[in-house]
């Protein structure tokens, strides 16, 4: 598949992202924010990072870029996308996700090798791993505490929408220990650990997070 | 020319670490008896021309649709004091 990843003024993990596409056997496609153009890609990832220097909000200014009128337009038709850490914050500014981002309860930086469960293996980026698996993969953010009203909260959950749960330590605050969410139609994920930093045995915690990128490949369901 | 002020804040359910930590700090520097600091966001606009409710609604729509986040904050928009070209208060 050709997978695109956006990079925005101030995008840090676009290469990452782009080596983890291809390691997963995708082909990479560089997509610039200011473009208005998807170059005929299958998927899309929103990488992590301070786009736009997180002014105003994170994800605020991001969200307006010409390219996030096309992201939304493909993921409204059904285009898998993935949201990491900053992308998660991009889409739920876009509307594609619920709830928000804010500020680590702590107040803190936390960088952190973070053990998750994956709650729901029947989204188009965690279909590869098994219901329930157990995964330990990068965590790295200032504003990651998940927030949502509690309606919401008990939507998502009766909906198995939680995609991912933080095990062990809940690193922000983020409630219900939500660490990534879908849609409804299970296309559009968002999380805020860094799958993409943990795709080698080089570096990082292992290659737990290779399974987000090699489930494009994986049938859904 | 006008200035419209839009103020924005948190809504009062969402924890706010950064009010928490200004907070923190007032006992240490001898400040007691404040209970509670929230922390927002104040933008001052420098409107163009008359201000008629037309430009007040593009103003609160500005607000609403880009200076706030309708999930985690509430606004309020008002007439600041003073012009924009340094006239008046």
């Amino acid at each position: 598949m050709k997978v695109g990843v956006v990079t925005f003024p101030g995008s840090l993990d676009d290469v990452d992202a782009r080596r983890a596409v291809v390691l997963a056997g995708h082909e990479a496609v560089a997509l610039w924010h200011g473009d208005h153009d998807l170059r005929g890609v299958d998927a899309v990832i929103l990488p992590g990072g301070f786009s736009y220097g997180d002014y105003l909000r994170c994800g605020a200014i991001s969200r307006f870029s010409p390219v996030m009128t096309e992201v939304v337009a493909a993921a409204e038709r059904g285009m898998p996308v993935l949201g990491i850490c900053n992308g998660f914050q991009v889409l739920c500014e876009s509307h594609l996700l619920p709830g928000a981002l804010i500020r680590n309860n702590h107040q803190k930086f936390v960088c952190r090798d973070q053990r998750l469960r994956v709650e729901n293996n029947k989204t188009a980026w965690t279909s590869s791993y098994d219901e329930g698996a157990e995964i330990t993969v990068v965590l790295k953010n200032g504003e990651g505490s998940y927030v949502a009203d509690e309606a919401t909260l008990d939507l998502l959950e009766g909906e198995g929408r939680v995609v991912v749960r933080y095990l062990d330590v809940n690193p922000n605050g983020s409630l219900r220990d939500i660490a990534g969410i879908s849609n409804e139609r299970g296309n559009v994920v968002g999380l805020m650990p860094h799958p993409e930093h943990a795709v080698e045995d080089l570096c990082g915690p292992g290659t737990d997070g290779l399974g987000f990128f090699a489930s494009l490949l994986a049938p859904v369901g | 020319m006008a200035r419209v002020v839009v103020d924005v804040m948190l809504k009062p359910e969402i924890l706010d670490p950064q009010g928490k930590a200004v907070q923190g700090a007032l006992p240490r520097l001898g400040f007691e008896g404040i209970s509670d600091v929230r922390q927002g966001k104040r933008f001052e606009l420098e409107v163009d021309g008359e201000l008629t409710d037309q430009r007040l609604a593009e103003v609160r729509e500005i607000a609403e649709k880009l200076l706030s986040n309708p999930v985690i904050e509430d606004f309020t928009v008002h007439l600041g004091a003073g012009h924009a070209d340094g006239t008046g208060a």
